[in-house]
């Protein structure tokens, strides 16, 4: 199947490609999202037109999005070739640069971001959109998490051909998604509530009871299809799968579950998927340990309160602690959800601040007894520890730049 | 101070609670904890009435929707609000304490009228850095951020709680609103972390005598690098 494109198009595409080498070869940035942007300019409809004759599969949410994106592409895998923005270019920009790299690809893996999934889901009539969780990010930016819900909620609506693959223990994204005509629900656990105890529909109070949760209007937790339970997924023909995965934490367990919900829509067995997964490590460098002379350095990205609740578990004890806080754009300029995360637990460890912002998590640590000190520069950071183990937890920008500077394995 | 635990009452977290406004609650308990009080924080939720017997109450910030149910649901189940108590609140706190506000939709809905402060929608959303000189109150100025779409006004029964130097503030160059012991403020989130001559003003409010100073170099540097910062993109 090969998708034929007219030629303004496939000029506007051979132009965005080299734009994209342009930047990558002279360092200027991510080359994904330069490339897209000019396609863009040239072409409106590119998008639109480089989605048309391909099975599409958009995944969004707050966190998760690269990871579950990346499973899913893996699991796909199985029946042919995947276009996907891997590089976690969420913007419509990245997602047209990653469709016009791969224009003979069948099927297409794009993770987007939360609030331009009514846009580009209105271009692409995707086939799934798996909605993962809905939660605080980037405070003075996107605004308000309910917002986003109420656009993704309409925009869904008007998607009767697509299937929903959606997180039925998060309030939000089941208000979202019980809009769809066709909703797949999955129970992958719930731990962060910090932003649904008031009812999406009417600001009620929503209460909790074990598993269940409702609302007074009626909005309340459809019974999942799927559900994760530990480290097994019971599909809804009740068979279990294993899913033993070399990423850590519940959070990728729960991103796996509902990767393995929406492969199955497009016919891929969910023990074939969970072997797929098993062959994942890491994450755009993320879970990846890299060395450094006399350091062995675990990557991780925790970049909101939600994010944060699940690196919390999976850091290792004993080992020293490096947290990188920026407040770039990109991270947002509002740093006040520092006092959501229960850094307390980073008691009695040693832990190194540092990043642009490392003033700001300085006087969090103190207020919440964290013994501490301050090395503006992370590469430092690490050089500065005894020989050993590190886990170094940054935020968006600060992941990025310290990617940038470390060696790759 | 009667008791020899300081309660800190925080209302609705769960509704006024978007930008890390535990923080203000954690300052606090911290700061008085350190000088070798006892303290304890009491989150009361909605459904509940709000005790009267609390030292000091705080009210965080919040989105359009939340923000008229929390403060209805104030306006109806805390009773002893005007006798004099402790409050600070941040932001949508700040509007709720007020006696009006208005909603994105139009919709007037009273306050608590512990401030002599009304509220409109502006014309477009304040969302950056924040520095006010204090008036007469606090010696320091006062950083934070704030993310806010309202306008305040200021009665007569009300004094700013500052001067705008940076940012928008209320909206005409004052920012904040103090009447009595009830401060409100749209430095928002947790305002006492950037500071703590603030939260040290509540709790000698509470405590009824000044407190000893507490050496944080951590925080005088934060507040000496938000400063200059913001300073220099002017
Ligand atoms: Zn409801």
């Amino acid at each position: 199947m090969t998708a034929r494109n007219p030629l303004r198009t496939r000029a506007s595409v051979a132009a965005g490609r080299l734009t994209a080498w342009l930047s990558r070869s002279s360092g200027l940035g991510r080359g994904g999202m330069i490339g897209g942007r000019v396609t863009l300019a040239l072409d409106p409809r590119a998008l639109r037109r480089l989605g048309r004759e391909r099975t599409v599969v958009l995944v969004t949410g707050t966190n998760g999005k690269t990871t579950t994106s990346l499973m899913l592409t893996r699991a796909l895998e199985a029946l042919a070739e995947v276009a996907a923005n891997s590089d976690g270019s969420n913007m419509p920009d990245g997602v047209l640069a990653a469709l016009a790299a791969r224009p003979d690809a069948p099927y297409a893996v794009l993770e987007v971001d939360e609030a331009h999934v009514p846009w580009v889901a209105g271009q692409l009539q995707p086939a799934v959109v798996v909605l993962l969780n809905l939660s605080r990010d980037q405070l003075d930016r996107v605004g308000e998490v309910r917002a986003t819900e109420r656009d993704l909620r309409a925009a869904l609506a008007g998607l009767p051909g697509t299937v929903v693959v959606a997180n039925c223990d998060d309030v939000l994204v089941t208000s979202a998604a019980k809009a769809a005509a066709r909703p797949v629900w999955v129970s992958t656990g719930r731990r962060w509530t910090g932003d649904s105890t008031a009812c999406p529909r009417c600001d009620g109070l929503v209460g909790f009871q074990g598993k269940d949760w409702s609302c007074g209007c009626g909005l309340a937790r459809p019974e999942p299809g799927w559900t994760l339970e530990g480290d097994l997924v019971r599909t809804p023909g009740g068979r279990q799968v294993d899913l033993d995965l070399r990423l850590p934490g519940d959070a990728n367990r729960a991103n796996a579950a509902l990767a393995l919900a929406a492969a199955h829509r497009l016919g891929v067995p969910p023990h074939t998927a969970a072997a797929r997964l098993r062959t994942i490590s890491d994450i755009g460098g993320r879970y990846r340990t890299i060395r450094r002379s006399r350091h062995f350095v675990r990557l991780m990205l925790a970049k909101n309160p939600a994010g944060w609740v699940e690196t919390l578990r999976v850091l290792d004890e004993d080992t020293p602690v490096i947290v990188a806080v920026n407040a770039q754009e990109a991270d947002g300029r509002d740093l006040s959800w520092l006092w959501d995360v229960h850094f307390e637990r980073l008691r009695g460890r040693q832990v190194v601040v540092t990043g642009e912002r490392a003033a700001d998590l300085a006087v969090r640590l103190c207020y919440a007894e964290v013994a501490h000190w301050t090395e503006p520069d992370p590469v430092a950071a690490i050089d500065g520890l005894p020989p050993g183990g590190v886990e170094l937890v940054a935020n968006y920008t600060a992941f990025r730049d310290l990617v940038g500077r470390l060696p790759d394995g | 101070m009667a008791e020899s635990v300081v309660h800190i009452g925080l209302l609705l977290p769960e509704v006024l609670g978007t930008y890390g406004d535990t923080g203000n609650a954690q300052v606090l308990c911290r700061r008085l904890r350190w000088r070798g009080l006892d303290a304890e924080v009491v989150p009361v939720g909605l459904g509940e009435p709000v005790p009267s017997t609390l030292d000091l109450y705080l009210l965080g910030g919040g989105e359009d929707g939340a923000q008229a149910l929390a403060a209805a649901h104030l306006r109806k189940h805390w009773r002893s609000r005007s006798r004099g108590a402790v409050v600070f609140g941040v932001c949508a706190g700040l509007q709720v304490l007020g006696t009006r506000f208005r909603g994105l939709d139009g919709v007037d809905h009273d306050g608590l009228g512990l401030l002599d402060v009304s509220t409109e929608p502006g014309e477009r959303r304040a969302v950056a850095e924040l520095v006010a000189t204090s008036s007469g109150l606090l010696p320091e100025p006062l950083t934070g951020f704030e993310n806010h779409l309202g306008v305040s006004k200021l009665g007569a029964d009300s004094e700013p709680l500052g001067t705008v130097v940076r940012g928008t503030g209320n909206g005409d160059g004052t920012e904040g609103a103090v009447t009595d012991r009830v401060i409100g403020t749209y430095l928002h989130g947790p305002a006492l972390a950037r500071n703590p001559e603030l939260a040290d003003l509540l709790l000698s409010w509470v405590a009824g005598h000044p407190l000893p100073p507490l050496d944080l170099p951590e925080v005088d540097r934060l507040r000496t690098e938000r400063l200059t910062t913001t300073r220099r993109r002017r």
